[in-house]
């Protein structure tokens, strides 16, 4: 093995959690707990934001308003978007954070324990005032998560508590960014210089930096909403000399990063998992870091291609267009590299590896239509269409939710010291990925063809496609049944797995006993990378 | 992990790091006076300042005609009748004209309106003046009121030659109703 841990400190392994029972997970401070809690919840709002997708999907399986009204179906688009953006994605990708950057940077835990503790205990009760605002009188939100006034301003009494659930989750993950940075430039082991960071260390630290810039200024969009609808102030109003596109420019200056805070752990997964399948180290690790800082600085400055339609001067169209554009350089250096590691690799195909790999091709379909959305001609005929849909459906479903469910299997047996099943593995993998294509490619068409989005009813024409795309979803959501059985069943038993798990795979976290000891690297590893070369 | 100056050290870098997102709350309400100021420099957006424009007289261009349209509208629910008395006007840079809206309170309350001006195409927001408008302040109707608006403008020459065509809009709304809602 590379890197040594010769004292695994055999007398502390008795160590265990401080407290037993629910007070274990109620004041929990070691990362690999809270590691474990941001996981499960995010498991669960996973099925919480499933069930809204599908009473949309139900509800556009044929035309004509079936099961639901219209005013009830936008609040489930509105619901079930912030969900998964908020309380499903975001918390999952924490929850590798805790679990594996101080494994990963030999350090004993996060840097900020208690802090961690609130961070993740934010998260149930935000999620739970969200979801409550479909009980109150005029029920949720039904503005899509993007909130624009005037039209979020119409919500009824629930209106202050969604505002306010979205600063508790927005404070919940700035949270968690603090820690992971602190956690990285002070606890990693001295022996492991920044550029030697494994690449998930890498997109995390950049990850978090987004989130520091951008989620305090959503923080002060959604105040300003709050204060319009009830002191007076005339942020949005035109009548009192506000300006409804402030608004925008506010939230996509958050919302652009945004997408990049959701995408950008899971390039990091991708990089561990696609050379551990590959037997190969990553090829470019520093291009890759300087492409993935890169994309973080680019995304900062596009986000108006969002609003190309609200009537912008030529040379601001002209500026966020190319800007754009830009992001697919740095992200075509990504997606090369990940081929190239790929490159004459002794491959094996295990279920992280198949997921890493429709990631690739997946996510690379969701770049194309993001260039095409991006060049402003275009872009009028495809905005607010399901065409977009289908765009960042499949960047983030194929693309941030598979990589999340890589690094599911992938970690798993570091987890749990077992083994999952691998033949119902490769089951999930091959199900997960012709549902979701089925549900999400034929919305390319539609969106073409002129079917708007978040609309309940649509012209009988675009009858078929739909059709699919609704029998797509409903398969799709009951195969992630199979995912938390293969987790349960890993958990509760399965063949033992050794410390490397995989084929001699690269990193600190390899070097630790399966199941992870409670506390690992009390004492900082000496890490010595393993092609030293190429880093 | 324990010994003091790690401790230091992490508590050092977190004060900088919520520094960070505390400065970062606050620019996202600076971006209000940052958007306000930038579209007034560069005349985005067809905001209007809510001034009367000081127009030194010019010799008007006779071999160019403008159209100015005037469009009046208003948000569901308003409880105004409100229209332009012309639709559009053909006009000569350089030249001053005088046009009128009629707002009429419909409600059998005292009301105050105010219109909020925009222009398309954007651009030509510095190229339109009004020496006077009833946009520049509040206008209150008593119960069933109606009456005429004036609006004084000129188009300044050095519109660019690609623009033939304006729009100028309002919005009528009715300020003691916001302040309720
Ligand atoms: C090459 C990379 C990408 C480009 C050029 C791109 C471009 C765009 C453009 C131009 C739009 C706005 C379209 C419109 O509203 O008319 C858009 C929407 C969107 N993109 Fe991307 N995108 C890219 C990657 C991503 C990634 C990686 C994610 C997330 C993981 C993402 C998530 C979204 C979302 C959520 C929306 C819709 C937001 C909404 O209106 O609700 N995009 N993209
Ligand atoms: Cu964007």
């Amino acid at each position: 093995m590379s890197a040594t841990v010769a004292d695994m400190h055999d007398s502390h392994d008795h160590h265990g959690p401080v407290h037993t029972g629910i007070k274990r997970w109620l004041f929990a401070t070691n990362h690999k707990d809270i590691g474990t809690l941001y996981l499960v919840f995010a498991l669960v709002m996973l099925f919480v934001g499933g069930l809204m997708a599908l009473i949309i999907r139900a509800e556009l399986f044929q035309p004509g308003l079936q099961f639901v009204d219209p005013d009830f179906f936008n609040q489930m688009t509105t619901m079930h978007a912030l969900i998964m953006v908020f309380g499903m994605i975001m918390p999952a990708f924490a929850g590798f954070a805790n679990w594996m950057i101080p494994m990963m940077i030999g350090a004993p835990d996060m840097a900020l324990p208690r802090l961690n503790n609130w961070s993740f205990w934010l998260l149930p009760f935000a999620a739970t005032l969200l979801v409550s605002t479909l009980f109150m009188p005029g029920g949720a939100p039904a503005s899509g998560w993007t909130l624009y006034p005037p039209l979020v301003l119409q919500t009824g009494d629930a209106f202050p508590f969604a505002i306010f659930a979205i600063h508790l989750l927005g404070i919940s993950s700035i949270m968690a960014a603090i820690n992971i940075i602190v956690t990285i430039l002070n606890l990693r082991t001295p022996s492991m210089s920044l550029l030697q960071m494994p690449m998930f260390v890498w997109s995390w630290l950049i990850t978090a930096y987004l989130l520091i810039l951008v989620m305090p200024v959503l923080a002060g969009g959604v105040t300003m909403l709050l204060m319009d609808q009830f002191f007076g102030t005339s942020f949005f109003e035109a009548a009192g000399g506000g300006d409804p596109v402030l608004f925008q420019h506010i939230f996509w200056f958050f919302g652009h990063p945004e997408v990049y805070i959701i995408i950008l752990p899971a390039f990091g997964i991708i990089s561990h998992v696609i050379p551990a399948f590959s037997r190969k180290p990553l090829f470019g690790h520093n291009a890759m870091v300087y492409a993935t800082a890169c994309i973080a600085f680019l995304s900062c400055v596009v986000w108006a291609h969002h609003m190309f339609t609200v009537g912008m001067p030529l040379a601001g169209q002209m500026f966020f267009m190319f800007a754009t554009m830009l992001i697919a350089i740095p992200t075509g250096v990504k997606i090369f590299n990940w081929t190239a590691t790929m490159w004459q690799g002794a491959l094996t195909f295990e279920t992280p590896m198949l997921f890493a790999i429709a990631f690739l091709f997946l996510f690379t379909i969701g770049g194309f239509t993001g260039v095409m959305m991006a060049m402003v001609p275009l872009d009028f005929q495809y905005h607010d269409s399901y065409f977009i849909v289908a765009h960042f459906h499949y960047v983030l479903v194929p693309g941030a939710l598979f990589g999340a469910i890589a690094g599911c299997y992938f970690w798993l047996p570091k987890w749990t010291g077992h083994m999952y099943d691998e033949r119902l593995g490769k089951i999930h993998f091959w199900l997960t990925t012709i549902f979701v294509n089925l549900t999400f490619f034929p919305q390319h068409f539609v969106g073409l063809a002129g079917m708007p989005r978040r609309i309940p009813d649509y012209a009988v024409q675009f009858t078929n496609f739909n059709m699919m795309s609704s029998i797509g979803a409903f398969g799709f959501g009951f195969s992630q049944l199979l995912l938390v059985y293969v987790i349960y069943k890993c958990v509760k038993g399965g063949a033992k797995a050794t410390a490397e798990v995989w084929d001699n795979p690269e990193g600190l976290e390899w070097t630790v006993p399966s199941p992870a000891p409670y506390h690992t690297f009390e004492v900082p590893p000496v890490y010595t990378p393993r092609y030293g070369a190429t880093h | 992990m324990n010994d003091k100056p790690a401790a230091r050290e992490n508590s050092r870098l977190l004060i900088k790091l919520v520094g960070l997102a505390l400065g970062m709350f606050a620019f996202g309400f600076l971006l209000v006076p940052i958007y306000d100021v930038f579209c007034d420099i560069t005349g985005l957006g067809g905001k209007f300042d809510l001034e009367a424009a000081v127009v030194e007289t010019r010799v008007p261009v006779d071999d160019r005609i403008i159209t100015v349209e005037f469009v009046a509208s208003l948000n569901e629910y308003a409880p105004w009748e409100f229209h332009p008395a012309v639709a559009s006007m053909e006009v000569r840079p350089g030249q001053m004209y005088d046009t009128t809206f009629y707002a009429k309170n419909l409600t059998d309350r005292e009301l105050v309106g105010q219109a909020v001006p925009s222009i398309a195409p954007g651009q030509a927001v510095r190229f339109f003046q009004k020496t006077e408008c009833f946009c520049f302040t509040s206008q209150k109707f008593t119960a069933q009121e109606g009456r005429d608006m004036p609006l004084q403008f000129v188009v300044d020459p050095e519109l660019p030659e690609y623009i033939d065509r304006l729009t100028l809009s309002y919005t009528f709304f009715a300020t003691n109703q916001v302040a309720q809602n």
